[in-house]
């Protein structure tokens, strides 16, 4: 017999029947506390089935009325028994904020974590130049395995994508370059376009957005798994410094690799350039190259290389720092790395700017 | 009248498991394991490290496609099942993973209530929040529970948190995957104690993996033993006891083996004793 759950008021006794089970339940706890008879008597003689959601309807509703329970076996004695015994006071959810307070709340959060946020970033810089100085102090301590290897993980796999991308830019630059000054006539002037712009600004800071998405994002990831996991407390328990053994080499692994890239990702763009201008132009590749050692200065080489390792540090040590603040559960290990990322990303392009104004005015233009 | 959810008679089989095998690649986990549980009953399951304890049971729950044999629970196949045709299984059973598995994103109240919302959305609001709030009671929690995310818990917390989600839909049969593992004694006990007691009033069947003979000891009605790939045997321990195979004698007859022995039999003297009185 599986009937729905029912009761029916007789004077001062109220009848459940049917089954008090979860799964047939149905209305009946709203329909019980719309009830308002008076009630001595709760009797469950004529239920097939109960469980503790029938249970506990029926132990509140006793309770509400102050009635007595009767025609329960054993087993269901027992079963109203424990559900009595559970029936304390439980808080299940935060308490209620006002939102004019949650508002203010989230600002006043949000202000003092981008606080403690660069404030930490300014003490982990602190204390990477330390782990550096203890290295350079004591040459033993030099991890040469781990940076290779990380030179490897940074520079030589990400060869491909920067450099299928870096080509594509330097084609994309050229059509659209050529498109506005073919109006004046001026279609020459694309080389100039090319060459400048790749060497001084895009090849470096399109390089820095692919490798902050690619390795500073895996330094994040890194770091906080092997916080969560506690490899980093091992270590240190150990005697091996984490700043030394992690983080120093993805930092001079990402400020070497990060001008290399750069130098390599802005050729391959002028190549693109050239290959569109030979094609659509009809400027031959000698000519191509010819007009680039004529109108790029030596100085737009410098200006994207001085960059370049300092956009490769910013981009570690935010995946760095974001990595081993991850503490508690994997969905941080999610949010850090987004951290990172964008960090690292946000952090390159102020940089940038702040450079643009500084080479200016030393005449590097 | 019955308590809990179990429906049917007495002595019939909840889990059929039949010449099953398992492997990762190359090497078999299980090549052959054959085992029945009864409805009712606390069924241990030990075996070495490795020996497949967790994933027979990620088997038996459908979580691993098996390489051959037969899964019943309730009668039903679970082989090859969409997650979507085993829900009225899920319904059925509740399973406490290792960690607790919490769904880290939501609070212990609201994990408590995702099986029932997955199930009943109709469900009155009130009840919904009175429920969560008597299993966290009922498990053990402390009130102040219900709020907190599972990261703020400690170990030991999350497996009661995991225990009160797995018995929020009343389940018939419950999976308790080493549920003392990383308890403090008094904590492994209380948590014994439960499982006993829920089992007891709920009407459970349990299938109980653990390596804590204390466990076995206080609340296995049978023990199966996985060792060479196998289920070697099953009984009651004084049965087991009486095998000679070396891995059986060896975790019984151990030194760990003679102390839970000792402990068992201080505390049947101390019940007997409050008994006399």
């Amino acid at each position: 017999m599986t009937d729905t759950a029912a009761f029916s008021q007789d004077s001062d006794t109220v009848r459940f029947t049917g089954s008090l089970v979860l799964a047939r339940i149905g209305d009946l706890p709203e329909r019980l506390r719309d009830s308002t008879e008076k009630v001595a008597h709760v009797d469950l003689s004529g239920v097939d089935r109960i469980d503790t959601v029938g249970a506990w309807v029926v132990h509140r509703f006793a309770a509400q009325h102050q009635a007595d329970i009767i025609g329960l076996d054993a087993d269901g004695e027992h079963l109203l028994e424990q559900v009595a015994k559970a029936d304390q006071p439980v808080a299940m959810r935060p308490a209620p904020v006002g939102s004019f307070q949650r508002v203010v709340g989230e600002l006043g959060d949000a202000v003092v974590q981008s606080g403690q946020t660069l404030y930490g970033l300014l003490g982990f810089f602190g204390a990477t130049l330390i782990a550096f100085w203890n290295v350079a102090t004591h040459p033993q301590r030099f991890r040469f395995n781990a940076i290779v290897q990380r030179f490897e993980v940074v520079g030589v796999t990400a060869l491909g994508i920067i450099g299928l991308m870096s080509f594509l830019i330097g084609i994309v630059i050229a059509q659209q370059g050529s498109v506005q000054l073919q109006q004046f006539g001026f279609e020459v002037f694309t080389i100039n376009l090319v060459g400048r712009l790749t060497l001084r600004e895009l090849g470096v800071l399109m390089t820095a957005i692919m490798v902050a998405g690619r390795s500073g994002s895996a330094f994040a990831a890194q770091l906080g798994t092997m916080k969560l996991t506690e490899e980093i407390d091992a270590m240190r328990t150990i005697g091996v410094s984490p700043m030394e053994a992690l983080v120093l080499p993805r930092v001079i692994a990402s400020v070497v690799m990060m001008p290399l890239l750069g130098m390599y990702a802005s050729i391959i763009a002028i190549v693109g350039g050239g290959l569109l201008c030979w094609i659509s132009l009809d400027i031959p590749p000698v000519t191509f190259v010819q007009r680039i050692r004529e109108v790029v200065p030596v100085t737009d080489l410098y200006v994207g290389l001085i960059k370049a390792p300092f956009f490769g540090l910013i981009i570690a040590m935010a995946g760095c720092f974001q990595g081993m603040l991850v503490e508690g559960d994997a969905e941080q290990v999610g949010t850090r790395t987004t951290a990172a990322v964008v960090q690292a990303i946000f952090l390159v392009i102020v940089l940038d700017a702040f450079f643009a104004v500084f080479f200016t005015s030393i005449g590097w233009v | 009248m019955e308590t809990g959810n179990a429906k049917g008679k007495e002595n019939d089989d909840v889990i059929v498991v039949r010449d099953l095998v398992n492997g990762f690649g190359e090497q078999l986990v299980h090549d052959g394991v054959n085992l029945s549980v009864r409805r009712g009953e606390i069924i241990g399951v030990v075996g070495g490290s490795g020996t497949g304890k967790s994933v027979l049971m990620r088997s038996i729950i459908g979580l691993q496609t098996p390489k051959s044999g037969s899964i019943e629970v309730f009668g039903e196949s679970t082989l090859n099942r969409e997650t979507t045709e085993l829900a009225d299984l899920t319904k059925r059973w509740g399973v406490l993973f290792q960690g607790g598995a919490l769904f880290s994103t939501l609070t212990v109240a609201e994990n408590v209530q995702v099986p029932l919302r997955e199930f009943y959305p109709g469900l009155d609001p009130a009840l919904l929040d009175e429920i969560a709030a008597y299993k966290v009671v009922m498990t053990g929690l402390p009130a102040d529970a219900g709020p907190k995310y599972p990261s703020e818990l400690s170990g030991g917390m999350r497996k009661r948190a995991g225990l009160a989600r797995a018995l929020a839909m009343d389940p018939e049969l419950l999976f308790l995957d080493e549920p003392t593992a990383g308890l403090d004694p008094i904590g492994a006990a209380a948590f014994d104690e439960l499982t006993r007691s829920l089992q007891k009033t709920l009407g459970l069947t349990v299938f109980l993996i653990t390596h804590d003979l204390d466990t076995l000891y206080a609340i296995c009605d049978r023990i199966a033993v996985l060792a060479d790939k196998k289920v070697i045997a099953v009984g009651t321990i004084d049965e087991l006891l009486a095998l000679d195979h070396p891995w059986i004698q060896e975790y019984f007859k151990g030194p760990r083996g003679r102390a839970a022995v000792a402990t068992l039999e201080r505390n049947e003297h101390a019940d007997a004793a409050a008994e006399g009185q």
